[in-house]
């Protein structure tokens, strides 16, 4: 293992994460979660560690790491903004919202250039009857209009 | 202005999440200001909602007549209302009535949301006034195998959408001889359309606790998970601390109530993966892995979370638990029809003037839901169909609206009740696209380990796209249905196996659409105050 900063950093990170959730069964979703929560991401040197700490190999860890949605392998935008796609939105005009974010130059999944935004879409937040719905840093906006979304993307709704 | 209010005025203002999401945190600050400001002298306690969304936030007023509502209230309408006399009950014209006898919920049976929107979900005392712990006493007070059969004869059948019996799984469990059992409540509640499982945690956490702890009981387990989607971060965060509150009482830990049983319950969150929903892929998530299918047998009752013995129930069906204890398997068995026993909460959503929880017993029909508690569209356009049963399930057109709702009068009918979830399109819909889009939900969201599922989804999307461009289109109209077949029959898990009914479904009820070059029609713009408030019926 390299021995740079960031990779003191993230290992001293992961290890002390992983030691607090010891005495838990089968803890290395909530240790994600806390590494995430901690460095905004779950980065590559995280893995080598996590796989030490559970005694995994790092196929495993890595296979756990892709396969949820939520862990990021990179830092999001500033602000994250949410778009519920799923049904009950889409009968109320969530793929206009889509369209709307993709006028303004914001691709699903992707952080503007500045790092002030990531646009994503998620499938269901429980706003179902006042969709549609967006999720802007973790809390929930119903009804949302295109010029709604404008005013979120635009950071003059506070999140 | 302030002349009739000398004692401190009960204000509720919910914090469901839904309710949030329009302005309930703002309501309620502007609240708190006022009597900071010392004009007026409020208390005002954060409910659960009642869930009569379109109305939220619905401000509910202590009065000698009841609890008067005003909604939906804009933190801007604020100031006017308490100049009104709202903290007495005055008219205006936001005002509602006393809440308990608006039609749209005094029609209803209330059984599961007896509690939720009335009391303040973290207030132990609300809670055993409220009926609270008295499921769990009666059960404590029977022998394991006493409560299994309360439940089994009470008829209650998982929520989750499968409608297994739930007193048959339990005993599954009660029967294995490990030393080590489990009780984990499905709360990745992934699908479109519903959000009942949300708002119990949001809105009765002790309820879900209680119900857990009674199958804790029931099975001898000792240990118990809460799997909750990281989608819902204030159902999380209202279990996390219910469950701090329930230890300090005594209601988790060791010795429950002066009982022996021990009983702990932790809370884990889910990452973003629709899958998850599914029992045996939660157990896997919970064990720290991806969150991929299990073959069953071996069935999780018998080999489940580390391959012990495991209650896996829905937050629905968990959340029925105490109230069958508490009243008995008879009174919940007399409400519903036929197999379909006791009530079933309804979950009106997506394009629906008046949204919401319709608790209510089994055997209600889809117009009445969609038509007289729905109110029709939120866009006042026709309806043109409702999917049932979240993203798996059919879409239904408005000839079949007579339809009970009933698991098997469903079934018959090539739908699925579901867990209750109702999503309105209006005639705007291209049923084509809904088509597709099952079938990209599923290429998404597919864990990927059996092949029906993973590839199948994706050729599903190809085949569509070609008969909605007309290139050999009853081929491939032929194709798709081969397809569906395959994926109904050889997937191993419930998302491949039944993502067929809504693209079957689409087919057969709307076959134009699939003739390619639908007109797309104009969606009515939808306005942040857009809510419509009249007629609550």
């Amino acid at each position: 293992m390299t021995t740079s900063g960031s990779d003191v950093t993230v290992e001293h990170v992961v290890r002390r994460v992983a030691a607090r959730h010891r005495g838990e069964r089968g803890a290395l979703l909530p240790v994600l979660h806390a590494v995430q929560a901690e460095l905004g991401h779950v980065p590559q040197e995280a893995i080598p560690v996590l796989a030490d700490e559970f005694n995994l190999s790092r196929a495993d860890v890595h296979g756990v790491v892709t396969f949820y949605h939520d862990f990021r392998r990179e830092p999001a935008g500033r602000t994250t903004v949410r778009i519920c796609r799923a049904e009950a939105c889409q009968a109320l005009g969530a793929n206009s919202l889509v369209g709307y974010a993709r006028e303004a130059g914001l691709s699903l999944g992707e952080t503007t250039a500045d790092g002030a935004v990531t646009v994503e879409q998620v499938f269901c937040l429980g706003n179902c009857a006042l969709g549609p719905a967006v999720e802007v840093n973790g809390r929930l906006h119903g009804r949302v209009s295109t010029a709604g979304l404008g005013a979120i993307l635009n950071g003059t709704v506070s999140s | 202005m302030n002349n009739t209010s000398q004692a401190t005025a009960k204000v509720y203002v919910p914090r469901d999440s839904a309710a949030r999401s329009v302005g309930a945190d703002e309501v309620a600050d502007a609240l708190q200001l006022a009597a900071v400001g010392g004009d007026f002298d409020v208390e005002v306690v954060r409910n659960g909602s009642r869930g009569m969304l379109w109305l939220e936030p619905l401000v509910e007023v202590v009065t000698p007549q009841g609890r008067v509502g005003y909604g939906p209230v804009a933190p801007s309408d604020v100031e006017e209302l308490l100049a009104a006399g709202m903290l007495d009950g005055a008219d205006h014209p936001l005002r509602l009535g006393i809440v308990d006898e608006l039609p749209w919920l005094a029609r209803q049976n209330r059984v599961t949301f007896a509690r939720i929107g009335v009391t303040d979900p973290l207030s132990t005392e609300d809670y055993v006034e409220h009926g609270g712990l008295a499921g769990l006493k009666a059960a404590l007070a029977r022998a394991p195998e006493d409560v299994v059969t309360e439940v089994t004869d009470s008829g209650l059948r998982g929520r989750g959408g499968a409608g297994f019996p739930a007193g048959i799984k339990w005993k599954t469990v009660l029967g294995c001889t490990d030393e080590l059992k489990f009780v984990c409540c499905n709360a990745d509640e992934g699908d479109s359309g519903t959000f009942a499982d949300r708002m119990v945690m949001e809105g009765d956490p002790f309820m879900l606790i209680e119900g857990m702890t009674i199958a804790a009981h029931a099975v001898g387990a000792s240990e118990g998970y809460l799997y909750i989607r990281s989608e819902y971060p204030d159902a999380v965060a209202t279990m996390r601390a219910a469950i701090g509150i329930a230890r300090e009482h005594g209601w988790l830990g060791k010795g429950i109530l002066g009982s022996a049983l021990d009983f702990d319950l932790h809370v884990r969150v889910g990452a973003g993966a629709y899958i998850c929903g599914e029992e045996t892929s939660m157990l896997e998530s919970l064990e720290g892995k991806r969150g991929t299918v299990r073959a069953k047998p071996p069935i999780p009752a018998i080999e489940g979370l580390f391959g012990k013995p495991t209650v896996v129930n829905n937050v629905l069906t968990l959340a029925t638990v105490p109230v069958v204890l508490a009243d008995g398997a008879k009174a919940y068995q007399e409400l519903g029809v036929e197999r379909s026993r006791g009530t079933q909460v309804f979950q009106l959503g997506g394009n629906i003037a008046h949204g919401g929880i319709v608790e209510t017993a089994f055997g209600v029909t889809l117009r009445e839901l969609v038509e007289d508690y729905g109110g029709g569209t939120f866009s006042g356009r026709p309806v043109r169909t409702v999917q049932v049963g979240g993203p798996l399930g059919a879409y239904l057109p408005t000839s079949m609206f007579d339809l009970p709702m009933d698991y098997e009068a469903f079934a018959a009918a090539g739908a699925m009740v579901g867990h209750g979830g109702l999503v309105v399109f209006d005639d705007s819909v291209d049923m084509a696209a809904q088509a597709r889009f099952a079938m990209e939900f599923c290429a998404e969201e597919s864990c990927g380990k059996c092949t029906p599922c993973r590839v199948g989804s994706v050729r599903g999307v190809e085949v569509i796209d070609r008969i909605v461009a007309g290139e050999h289109r009853d081929e491939n109209l032929a194709l798709l249905e081969d397809l569906c077949d395959l994926m109904t029959d050889g997937s191993l898990c419930a998302m491949g196996g039944l993502t067929p009914m809504p693209v079957r479904s689409a087919i057969t009820h709307f076959p134009d659409d699939f003739l390619g070059g639908r007109r797309t029609l104009e969606i009515q713009p939808v306005t942040a105050t857009g809510t419509r408030t009249e007629g609550t019926a």
